[in-house]
């Protein structure tokens, strides 16, 4: 009996430590980086012009835009529409299928290194793209090309097939159901692995040092070298003379992540009331 | 005259047998139930009929299926043609998950039917017909996945029969639904009569006692016993039907 109480006890001690360990954690990493980076938050932080007197992030928030719309331009057609032809129109179950969903799945789990070292042999070397936005968004496309795959597939799956019935029942082509009745009842599903590919490609660094390179000025074309805010507060944090700088770059990068994290649970919401 | 003549047709889901040596004349512009167990093949049959069995993998058919005359499993018969002439109502109602305005007017869309003026007709029509118009005229903007089930079923049917129809198959089209609901669509077949054919898969031997004119018996994927619907529930010809109609089985 009293054996029992003293386990009780040191299971709830254990279950209280690691919820305790768990929160504390993210409070103390975004706790930490907001004491040291908002009172470096500053207009000029946010000025046209980057030089070495004044470290303005404004180029690099560009760029990272800039680079997510082009990587998404790229990603999301073939992502949304390989999900149309798996679930729409392979044999449901066949070979080819489990195949590509299997790929799909291994290459989600490649470290993003790997995408950047590929990155440059492929698209700036053989290629003769060069460090650029667009040798970086290609290879941020291949990246996030299996999440937005695998998002896709499932918002489609979840589309009931009374509709698909419905919509044959009425003497629609699969063409028609597919894009009048399936995919827009799928879109929330598919926003969701869109945010979710954002977020990765906001916070990625590795898969770009080495295809779009560092260069820190604001870029004019898509040819040109171009650092995001990640790959900035890297080159920042490797320089070691710019630390504030560093700090207040994490602060905006944070609001940004929150930001999508937000997004992307309030479509996911959504998507779940429906049900 | 008879809309479907059906003769010789066997079934196959692969190696399973649902079908077997069917043989039915099916008139125009009157109700015909099927009726019988579950699994005994009946929305297997109906399904025939618009060739929705098309999209169920390894599906096999043989035999002839006639409608005015014409194979609709031979010699270039287009599903979207034969389904614009054979609309459908499932067993679940499954509107659209759009503007109630937009469920009736795809199948017209579908068809290529363009013009507000001639689509606003269309949707008036329809749902008069499916006696909800008075209910939704002022909500055909509202999204249909806001309806009660009753409500939605009859968007349903008003949906179908949009495309202007020759028949209209029913696949259980009240099993989901209340008393109320169901008396209303019960209802909505006796006058929808004079306009289409309509066949209807029930499991209520009662509803299709009250509403239908033929009725078939179906049993372990075989017609049992054919014919008009109160001489089958009064003196049913064969002991199997006699039993399954006074409650024995199923």
């Amino acid at each position: 009996m009293k054996r029992q109480k003293i386990s009780a006890f040191l299971l709830r001690f254990a279950v209280y430590l690691a919820a305790f360990i768990t929160v504390g954690a993210l409070l103390f990493v975004v706790g930490y980086i907001l004491v040291k980076g908002v009172p470096n938050l500053s207009l000029k932080l946010f000025e046209w012009k980057y030089n070495s007197e004044n470290l303005s992030l404004l180029p690099a928030l560009l760029n990272t835009v800039l680079i997510t719309v082009l990587s998404l331009l790229i990603a999301v057609p073939l992502g949304v529409f390989a999900a149309i032809y798996l679930v729409e129109y392979a044999r449901r179950g066949s070979r080819l299928v489990r195949v590509i969903r299997m790929n799909a799945e291994t290459l989600s789990g490649i470290p993003s290194i790997v995408y950047g070292l590929f990155g440059m042999l492929f698209f700036v070397t053989a290629l003769k793209l060069g460090f650029s936005m667009l040798s970086g968004a290609l290879t941020l496309s291949i990246m996030i090309l299996p999440v937005i795959l695998r998002t896709s597939e499932e918002a489609l799956m979840s589309v009931p097939d009374s509709f698909r019935e419905g919509s044959f029942g009425l003497g629609a082509g699969r063409l028609r159901t597919v894009f009048r009745v399936v995919l827009p009842d799928a879109i929330p599903g598919i926003l969701a692995g869109v945010i979710l590919g954002v977020g990765r490609i906001v916070g990625e660094t590795a898969a770009l040092i080495y295809t779009a390179g560092t260069a820190s000025d604001t870029v004019s074309g898509i040819m040109d070298s171009a650092r995001t805010l990640s790959v900035h507060m890297y080159a920042l944090s490797q320089e070691g003379l710019y630390i504030n700088q560093t700090y207040a770059t994490a602060v905006v990068l944070l609001v940004i992540v929150v930001c999508i994290n937000a997004l992307s649970a309030s479509l996911a919401k959504r998507f779940s009331r429906k049900r | 005259m008879n809309k479907f003549d059906i003769s010789n047709l066997d079934l196959y889901y692969g190696q399973l047998q649902a079908l077997k040596d069917v043989e039915l004349q099916i008139p125009a512009r009157q109700i015909t139930a099927f009726i019988g167990p579950s699994g005994c093949g009946k929305s297997t049959l109906l399904r025939t009929l618009n060739r929705m069995n098309d999209l169920v993998e390894g599906c096999k058919i043989t035999g002839n299926v006639l409608l005015d005359g014409q194979d609709i499993y031979k010699g270039g018969m287009d599903t979207t043609a034969l389904r614009k002439r054979v609309g459908m109502v499932f067993q679940k109602p499954n509107p659209f998950p759009m503007t109630v305005y937009d469920n009736v007017a795809f199948g017209p869309r579908t068809h290529g039917v363009r013009g507000k003026a001639r689509l606003d007709d269309i949707v008036e029509q329809s749902l008069r017909d499916a006696a909800i118009w008075e209910e939704l005229k002022d909500r055909l903007k509202k999204d249909a996945l806001g309806l009660s089930g009753g409500q939605q079923q009859r968007l349903c049917i008003a949906r179908a029969l949009a495309v202007q129809p020759e028949v209209v198959l029913m696949d259980e089209p009240t099993s989901a639904l209340d008393p109320i609901s169901t008396s209303r669509i019960e209802d909505l077949c006796v006058t929808l009569r004079e306009k289409y054919t309509i066949i209807i898969v029930t499991h209520n031997m009662q509803q299709a006692a009250r509403i239908s004119d033929n009725t078939a018996f179906f049993l372990l994927g075989e017609i049992v016993e054919y014919g008009p619907t109160e001489k089958l529930f009064s003196v049913p010809r064969d002991k199997r039907t006699e039993d399954y109609i006074t409650g024995r089985f199923g």
